[in-house]
């Protein structure tokens, strides 16, 4: 799907020493880079390209993975809950595989050159930033549900694009990604579908769940086109193909009929059908929330970053044990 | 007491057979959620894939050890009523399979100790008079021998690894060994169940298990603890206080909210 | 500790007898077996193998891209090695 940074010292060396006779990327590398991108090539691990646009990928691709990974945490927390055994079994599959996805986005960002010991520890010290959706609770098992259906619907409407992003490793990630997550919004689905039409005490479980989470998953898509610091570039060098504005516009679009079909009720007094668009018109999104759960680490932020140092310091013993093994039988082998 | 029917309570089956089959599913169900715990915090990466799979693994031999039962002697209006709503004492899983994840030193030597118990357990069910429980065995056999090929390398790799890897590990058989006695015990309930035709007499394997588990272990540079008092009791549903917390999360939902639909 | 000892493992899945190993991703692992166990868990959930590969990462060789050009390109106007190149006449069957 990807490989990792093929680079021989050899070219290392030699890109390096490319990259400091440019010391200023200047007009004429920049201009073949993106007449690159523009003919529609898609970048590769081992191909030069500019800082920026590494910076960009690397950036972006371990924000990514840093979502996969700590996503499993609000969901974790129904796992020893779950009502039944197969929803115990979906619940269970479907956090494997985002631990999966975290992996495979790693992998595609090591291919420029990062490695994962270095982003998660960005991670870990607060560094890199991951989803902002993952730092809220979830108080009921309705929640299950609703991150399928939303979290997840919203994901996969930011991924589907990402298929065609001009690096390689990243589009090719996206694709195996988008595959395997098809189940997840559709069990999401099924669990609020089951809500919906149960008791009224299930009903509204439902209900309410949605009201918390609905604003939250709009947010995913990222602050307003205007707003929005990297949008531009990313557009130019391919990495992003639609704005984040168009992106929440989509999942709107899609999700209201859902939620009309169940006969739940959207949060939003202002949300119409708008004949003439032929889109959904909606209110006013409180972008102080979003900033602030930037900032300061959202509801369970704190809790979400403690339990990942904790699992990350039992894993030294272990990684160290490990080594310390692999080595013996090496020497044993060599002796 | 509950009078409620989607509440099973202290029942336990009447015929040996069904009780026998019931153990087999308390066993996957308890450990498969002992490690589901693990999903999201396990030390790396690439073993919170692993302890997830071997999880759902064994949740899902637990389900269709269920179904079985069900279709024995009709306990409860369906698999989850009967998995989730018993009394702490009319659990019959062994008392190994509730032990926590104290550290994945722990983790790694009860799925050792488990799995390759586990093995014998379900060869003995190849040839049962029961075909379902026969081709439930089978097809469970080829987890658990993954199961056992995960569990070994890592008693392996922390037992040989650092001293304080190895530590970990001997702690660990000092805790686990004394719950090993109960995994090959023929009590009445396994002796009429084998009477039947359920399974062959896997127990005489005892001898032959200790001696491949001591060796695994001298390799892994750890040696098991002499004299050790054998600790029974969970087959017969004398658990240890250990399920009860288990139970608190596992029964949450049915208990809270009971005959609704999920 | 840092996991850097852990080295990189490029990952090669065979779908089913009869196709080809293709390359699927990468896995961390401090030793071979510990390889193949991961990469069995990380890449065929779905069951989508029948064989693995399993490589070191370092141990792969690949081309440069910069001398793609010397290396690729002289094929590009060898069209006589497609058969597309070459016209048969009407009525002439199974060539």
């Amino acid at each position: 799907m990807y490989s990792t940074d093929l680079r021989t010292d050899a070219e290392k060396r030699r890109a390096q020493k490319a990259d400091a006779k440019r010391s200023v990327e200047d007009a004429a590398f920049l201009d073949a880079f993106q007449a690159r991108i523009d003919a529609g090539d898609i970048i590769e691990a081992k191909d030069i390209m500019p800082e920026g646009y590494r910076k960009t990928l690397v950036r972006q691709i371990s924000q990514h993975a840093h979502s996969e990974i700590v996503g499993m945490l609000p969901e974790g927390n129904w796992v020893t809950r779950a009502p039944t055994l197969r929803r115990k079994l979906i619940l269970l599959a479907k956090i494997q595989d985002e631990a999966g996805h975290g992996l495979y986005l790693y992998s595609a960002a090591e291919t420029l050159g990062r490695s994962r010991d270095d982003m998660v520890a960005d991670l870990l010290s607060g560094k890199a930033k991951y989803s902002t959706i993952f730092t809220y609770p979830t108080p009921t098992w309705a929640d299950m549900g609703t991150i399928g259906w939303l979290v997840d619907g919203a994901a996969i409407t930011n991924q589907i694009p990402l298929c065609r992003c001009s690096f390689g490793p990243y589009a090719r990630a996206m694709v195996r990604v988008c595959k395997e997550e098809s189940f997840h919004q559709r069990q999401g689905y099924e669990i609020v579908t089951t809500l919906a039409q149960g008791t009224p005490e299930q009903k509204q479980m439902a209900q309410e769940s949605l009201d918390r989470i609905w604003w939250p998953s709009l947010m995913m898509f990222g602050p307003p086109d205007g707003a929005s610091a990297h949008s531009s570039q990313n557009m130019k060098w391919k990495i992003k193909r639609h704005s984040n504005d168009e992106l929440r516009q989509r999942f709107i679009d899609t999700t209201v009929p859902q939620a009309e079909f169940l006969g739940l009720k959207i949060p939003d007094p202002d949300l119409k059908w708008n004949e003439e668009r032929g889109r959904y018109d909606f209110g006013d999104i409180d972008w102080s929330e979003m900033w602030a759960v930037i900032k300061g680490g959202g509801i369970c932020g704190k809790a979400r970053i403690r339990a990942r140092k904790a699992a990350h310091k039992e894993g030294e013993w272990v990684r160290a044990a490990a080594a310390a093994y692999a080595q013996k039988r090496n020497s044993e082998k060599a002796a | 007491m509950n009078s409620s029917p989607n509440f099973i309570g202290a029942m336990i089956p009447a015929k040996p057979e069904t009780n026998f089959v019931l153990r087999c599913a308390d066993n996957a169900m308890i450990l498969g959620q002992r490690l589901s715990e693990m999903c999201g915090h396990a030390p790396e990466l690439e073993l919170d894939l692993a302890l997830t799979n071997i999880s759902l693994d064994l949740i899902g031999q637990a389900g269709l050890l269920y179904d079985h039962v069900q279709t024995l002697e009709k306990l409860a209006p369906n698999a989850d009523v009967l998995a989730l709503t018993r009394d702490q004492n009319a659990y019959l899983n062994c008392l190994l399979v509730a032990q926590p994840n104290v550290d994945f030193a722990h983790i790694v030597l009860r799925q050792y100790l488990f799995s390759t118990f586990q093995k014998r357990q379900y060869e003995a069910l190849l040839s049962s008079s029961d075909e379902t429980l026969a081709a439930i065995a089978e097809k469970s056999l080829k987890e658990i021998a993954y199961h056992i090929r995960f569990a070994k390398d890592w008693v392996l790799r922390l037992g040989d690894g650092t001293e304080d890897s190895h530590e970990r590990m001997a702690d660990a058989l000092d805790c686990l060994w004394r719950y090993s006695g109960e995994l090959f015990e023929k009590d009445s309930v396994l002796a009429a169940a084998i009477d039947a035709g359920l399974l062959t007499d896997f127990t005489d394997k005892y001898e032959a298990w200790q001696i491949e588990v001591v060796a695994l272990l001298a390799e892994a540079t750890l040696t098991p603890p002499d004299d050790t008092h054998m600790l029974k009791g969970g087959y017969q549903g004398h658990q240890e206080d250990h399920l009860g917390h288990i139970l608190t999360d596992m029964q949450y939902m049915q208990l809270k909210y009971p005959s609704l639909q999920w | 500790m840092q996991s850097d000892n852990w080295f990189l493992y490029e990952v090669f899945i065979r779908s089913k007898n009869g196709m080809a190993h293709k390359h699927a991703g990468s896995v961390h692992a401090q030793d071979a077996e510990t390889a193949i166990l991961s990469a069995r868990d990380l890449y065929t959930r779905r069951g989508e193998a029948s064989s693995l590969w399993i490589i070191r990462s370092k141990d792969i060789i690949a081309s440069d891209p910069a001398e793609s050009g010397e290396l690729y390109d002289p094929a590009d106007d060898k069209i006589y090695r497609h058969p597309t190149f070459y016209s048969v006449p009407d009525g002439v069957k199974n060539m």
